[in-house]
């Protein structure tokens, strides 16, 4: 077989597990309805393994790989069609979307066991995956639109998968809206690319674009912002961040795959995709830096407020997404892509091992009413631990250290990045260190106040131990030239994407740098150890005085976004339309139908069948008639 | 004949099915069923010889065309013509008609013989309308799709049911009424002009006309179409209509009328009057804009299901206008594909809210709620018609909306911009509609019955064709290809007459091998 054939079998398998469930679900005992829901992604990841292993060993003409299905469009200049495309970018990403996503479903299978919809479930995750894969694969912008709605459509029935709770509805609808508010951007942008340049083929136009723009050129600033757009909002960035906090209304899998492996790193792709664009346009690419470096504030900041263990693991998901946004906005492409690697790893461990937690704390979010873990589920604390330390990015052990450097450094070294925006990122990380420590800390150290019912089973501690094993290994492909020189990583992403232009005077501060940045994230997590370990009343008397209470309160709720939103545009819009239900324009016509009701009555009056009226009338009407004629 | 068969098995269908129920009950039903599927068998052979021309790539404008001389003195003949353009709302027509009649199928308790004749009447005026290519006649079948959809919603329909035919009469025998003026209007300029008086469409598009006169003559015709598309100011009968509408009426209302409006639109006011058309592109581009966002922002206000649908539809016909008035082949490409889409996923969902309605008693959505539990299969269904209707990429409804903008970004970029906010406002009120009625906590303790077998079958067949349209929308592209190309050349010739010159010669000489 082709290898360039395999691409289409990699995404046919999981829509066709969807198929399958969605046609037969009902009919299917559990076991068999779990075997059948892996199996699909479970190939897939096979495949992909088996593609991936022989494109790095003979590498194809141009390290890429198509494969055309048929034709999707034509009509009136516009031709689109169904093909796939695979370069070095989107095979980092299908392995991680086959690989994490197959765990996932592998620990679903447990999970989610007792849940009424077991089958729905699988058909909803099979779907999610699915349409990830075309989005990453799609040689055209239009398909990967297909991909990246499907995405959106799946988290909206994942979210909401407990239907019967309103709360869960609103939160899918949110997600979607909001997600949707960014794609039609994203749309608008595919309409004016194509107006540009006659064709959705991303290939064409990249190789295109540069011959048509020059640098800074308006169109190519409002292409990329457009596209940014779209970014933003599958991504979670600002100003479109705020569904994700409220997406941790689905199972804990769904935020899983959502976080890692699908969903939101669909923005972090797209701009890596459409890399030309952006650095035809500075400005946007400029926007695009501070976006990241700015969510990632925020996002840390709201992160070091929350109780629920799922909504520290969401901002942190929102605040790392945020330095892969300041990777792409500072040029430096393959970092992040690297960090998005990781980043997938470690982020599907942690919410898989949160909702491992929950599940046996009888569905307790809250860790301050957690405590003492370590001992009681061991398999549970050790992956945890190994999964935050990467999110916290501990020096030379973690693998989110090599990454989330790689940034900082490439950040700092840039011609486009500089010092402000490294000392953001800096600061970023000093900040995530604190929350995840603070995290670990509070939920699996201290007095145990929730005992465990139960402890999970294989099909849940296999995934953790295989993704504690990535995230821990899985720095070590690429490292700095300061320490071991590996360039597994950056040596495939060159063959897709842009080299890294550093600037002269940076070279020699790399070593020091890193060793701040080390030392930084030791110190954040002495800092928490102090906080909430040796010296919790230190905490509590910080927290005693009204305006850190006041902030912690404000950050808790994400920086007040969600009530902006409320009270600029959610609630005038509800309100005109409610105001409006029954159509203003109805009255017009309303109105001319009273009119006639009511000149029907008056001409009524004329006909009452008084013999005088008709006979005064018809005196008056003579004399009328009389005095026209002759005055004319 | 395959023309006039088309017609006439509805119009002599429906007379038998009217007169036999009295003798023999029960048969009226069998008489609709029959005479739907033979003209579906006849479309579908005409499709199957018409896309073996596409297949092969020679890309020639194929015909059928049926001429008789009907009434002489005034230059009326009994002329039908189909092409690609025409066979799409055909077949649109074919299929919807089999559907509204499958779902009256055992629901109609009175006056059964003539709730069929008028079904089946008004498809058959609908078909003419689609086929006719002499005005007179165009007219004609354009009052026969009227009066029997006026006794369809009166007596048939919901409680409100009287108003809402008033309503929905007395607007479009406005709109007719302006149309006829115009259409005489055309008559006597192409007869003092040339000599010959007739109602030839050929003959008609030959007539140079002033630009005053035209655009007057023009807004006959495009208020005509406007009240049946419905572009804002002209949407109120709809709602009305469409929610007092027994579920067939609803399907044909929103799958089919509207449609006559923009064919009509189509056929007639761009090739007819193109500089004066695209003259009033842009008063014609904002009405559709606003319409879209409007009729979304009602939409999300109603509370009753089937009214929220009808708004749904004031929003989608929007998109119509501004693709028809892009003036370019890609927006009316996305146009007919809209017809199609929006004729399919909107009619399904009118038969959605009728089972709903049918079950429960009610159509107001705070009456309902977390209905997914007990019937799952209706909620699949309503999930995937609701995201058509939100556009959905993989359904149909997305190709025709991604053509339409695309196309109206070439003409004007803030036109399609704003117009793409529409899809927010889509997404919007198509999700509520799934968290009032499937999601959410139960509100009633009754326990409702699931789809069907028969139900299953029908929306079934809607969605397998959203899907295929959706993923693989060259059937219709490739049809209504050659059409299209055809008016768009329209527009870009100055000097009309000339063109329809050598295509009239043409075409007598396809009329004289071409019917059979």
């Amino acid at each position: 077989m082709n290898m360039a054939d395999l691409l289409w079998i990699i995404v046919a398998m999981p829509f066709t597990i969807f198929l399958v469930l969605a046609f037969l679900g009902k009919k299917l005992s559990a076991n068999l309805t779990a075997i059948i829901a892996i199996s699909g992604t479970g190939t897939s990841a096979l495949l992909t393994i088996l593609l991936g292993w022989s494109f790095l060993g003979s590498p194809p003409e141009n390290y890429s790989l198509s494969s055309h299905l048929w034709e999707w469009m034509n009509a009136g200049g516009l031709i689109t069609s169904m093909s796939l495309r695979l370069d070095a970018l989107s095979l980092v990403f299908i392995f991680v979307i086959t690989f994490v996503g197959f765990l996932i479903l592998v620990y679903s299978t447990e999970f989610m066991r007792n849940e009424e919809g077991y089958a729905r479930f699988f058909a909803y995750m099979n779907l999610f995956i699915g349409s990830m894969l075309i989005l990453v694969l799609a040689d055209n912008l239009l398909l990967l639109y297909l991909g990246w709605e499907g995405v959106g459509l799946c988290s909206y029935l994942l979210i909401g998968f407990w239907y019967k709770d309103p709360a869960n509805g609103y939160a899918a609808r949110k997600a979607f809206i909001m997600t949707r508010i960014g794609d039609t951007a994203l749309i608008i942008g595919l309409f004016l690319l194509f107006t540009e340049f006659g064709t959705l083929n991303i290939a064409d136009i990249l190789s295109a674009a540069p011959e048509k723009w020059a640098s800074g050129d308006p169109t190519a600033r409002l292409a990329a912002f457009l596209l940014l757009g779209g970014a933003v909002g599958k991504s979670a960035q600002l100003p479109l961040q705020t569904w994700l906090p409220d997406a941790m209304a689905g199972p804990s899998p769904v935020s899983a795959l959502i976080h890692a492996a699908t969903m939101v790193t669909a923005g972090v792709y797209l701009i890596a995709r459409t890399h030309t664009i952006f650095e035809l346009a500075p400005l946007a690419q400029n926007a695009v830096a501070i976006i990241g470096a700015t969510t990632l504030l925020l996002a840390g900041f709201s992160a070091l407020t929350q109780r629920d263990i799922k909504r520290v693991l969401a901002y942190s998901t929102m605040s790392q997404i945020g330095y892969m946004f300041l990777a792409l906005g500072v040029g430096a492409w393959s970092a992040a892509v690297f960090h998005f690697m990781i980043h997938a790893f470690f982020k599907a461990l942690l919410f898989l091992g949160a909702g491992a937690i929950i599940m046996v704390l009888h569905h307790e979010h809250n860790m301050f009413k957690m405590g003492g873990l370590y001992k009681k589920l061991p398999v549970i604390f050790w992956t945890f631990l190994i999964a935050s330390a990467s999110l916290a990015a501990l020096p030379v052990i973690s693998a989110g250290f090599y990454s989330k450097d790689l940034i900082l450094w490439e950040t700092f070294a840039s011609a486009s990045g500089g010092t402000q925006l490294w000392f953001l990122g800096y600061i970023g990380a000093f900040i995530t260190a604190l929350y995840t420590a603070r995290m670990v800390f509070v939920t699996f150290f201290g007095k145990t106040k929730i005992e465990p019912t139960q402890r999970p089973g294989l099909r849940i501690t296999l995934p953790l131990v295989v993704l504690a094993l990535f995230s821990f290994a899985g720095g070590f492909i690429e490292l700095p030239h300061t320490l071991g020189h590996v360039q597994v990583f950056s040596g495939l992403m060159q063959h897709a994407l842009p080299h890294l232009e550093i600037r002269d005077v940076a070279e020699s501060s790399e070593l020091v740098l890193q060793i701040i940045t080390g030392l930084t994230s030791l110190i954040a997590v002495g800092a928490a150890y102090v906080l909430y370990i040796r010296r919790r009343s230190w905490t509590d008397s910080i927290r005693n005085s009204t305006l850190v209470i006041q902030i912690h309160r404000f950050w808790n709720l994400g920086w007040g976004f969600d009530t902006a939103y409320d009270t600029l545009l959610v609630k005038p819009i509800v309100y005109l339309s409610r105001i409006n239900k029954n159509d203003v324009v109805d009255l017009i016509s309303l109105g001319l139908s009273k009119a006639m009701v009511y000149f029907n009555k008056l001409l009524v009056y004329t006909q009452n069948g008084k013999i005088r009226w008709y006979m005064a009338t018809i005196a008056l009407g003579a004399i009328l008639t009389l005095t026209i004629s002759i005055l004319l | 004949m395959i023309l006039a068969g088309l017609i006439f098995t509805l119009l002599i269908g429906g007379l038998f099915a009217g007169l036999l129920e009295r003798r023999f009950k029960g048969i009226a039903k069998w008489i609709s069923l029959l005479a739907l599927l033979f003209n579906m068998g006849q479309l579908i052979r005409i499709w199957l010889g018409y896309s073996r021309n596409f297949l092969i790539g020679t890309n020639e404008k194929m015909y059928l065309v049926l001429r008789k001389p009907w009434i002489p003195e005034f230059g009326i003949e009994f002329h039908l013509e189909l092409d690609g353009l025409g066979l799409v709302m055909v077949m649109l027509t074919g299929f919807l008609g089999l559907l509204s009649l499958l779902v009256s199928w055992n629901h109609v308790s009175k006056k059964v013989g003539f709730y069929y004749f008028n079904l089946l009447w008004t498809l058959a005026g609908i078909m003419g309308v689609f086929l006719a290519f002499d005005l007179f006649l165009f007219y004609l079948f354009w009052e026969v799709m009227l009066v029997p959809m006026y006794f369809l919603i009166s007596i048939w329909g919901h409680s409100n049911r009287t108003y809402a035919a008033y309503k929905f009469f007395i607007f479009t025998q406005l709109g007719g009424l302006l149309m006829l003026l115009s259409l005489l209007g055309l008559y006597f300029i192409q007869g003092s002009e040339s000599g010959v008086y007739t109602f030839d469409y050929w003959k008609l598009l030959e007539t140079s006309i002033g630009p005053a006169q035209s655009s007057w003559l023009m807004f006959g015709f495009i208020i005509a179409f406007f009240i049946k598309l419905p572009v804002l100011p002209f949407h109120n009968w709809l709602p009305d209509a469409h929610a007092e509408a027994p579920t067939a009426g609803s399907v044909i209302l929103a799958g089919l009328l509207l449609k006559t409006g923009a064919y009509g639109l189509l056929r007639f006011v761009i090739p007819f009057f193109p500089e004066a058309a695209q003259s009033f592109a842009l008063p014609a581009m904002i009405l559709g804009v606003c319409g879209i966002l409007y009729g979304a922002k009602l939409a999300f206000a109603q509370t009753d299901i089937k009214r929220l649908v009808a708004y749904t539809s004031v929003s989608h016909m929007g998109f119509v206008v501004i693709g028809i008035f892009a003036f370019n082949t890609l927006a009316m490409q996305g146009v007919i594909m809209q017809l199609v889409a929006h004729g399919l996923s909107t009619g399904a969902l009118f038969i959605l809210a009728g089972i709903l309605y049918e079950r429960t008693g009610t159509r107001d959505l705070e009456k309902l709620g977390g209905l997914w539990a007990s019937v799952p299969r209706m909620g699949t269904a309503g999930l995937i018609l609701v995201l058509a209707s939100l556009g959905l990429p993989g359904l149909v409804n997305f190709v025709a909306e991604f053509m339409i903008l695309a196309g109206t970004f070439t003409a004007s970029k803030l036109i399609a911009a704003i117009a793409a906010l529409g899809l927010v406002g889509a997404a919007i009120y198509s999700l509520r509609i799934m968290q009032k009625v499937f999601y959410g906590t139960e509100k009633s303790k009754t326990s409702i019955s699931d789809l069907t077998f028969m139900e299953t079958i029908i929306i079934a067949a809607v969605v397998f064709l959203l899907l295929f349209l959706g993923l693989y929308p060259s059937p219709i592209t490739k049809t209504v290809a050659p059409s299209v190309q055809e008016i768009i050349s329209n527009t870009e010739k100055v000097k009309i007459g000339e063109v329809h010159q050598i295509l009239y010669e043409e075409i007598t000489l396809e009329a004289a091998n071409g019917d059979h």
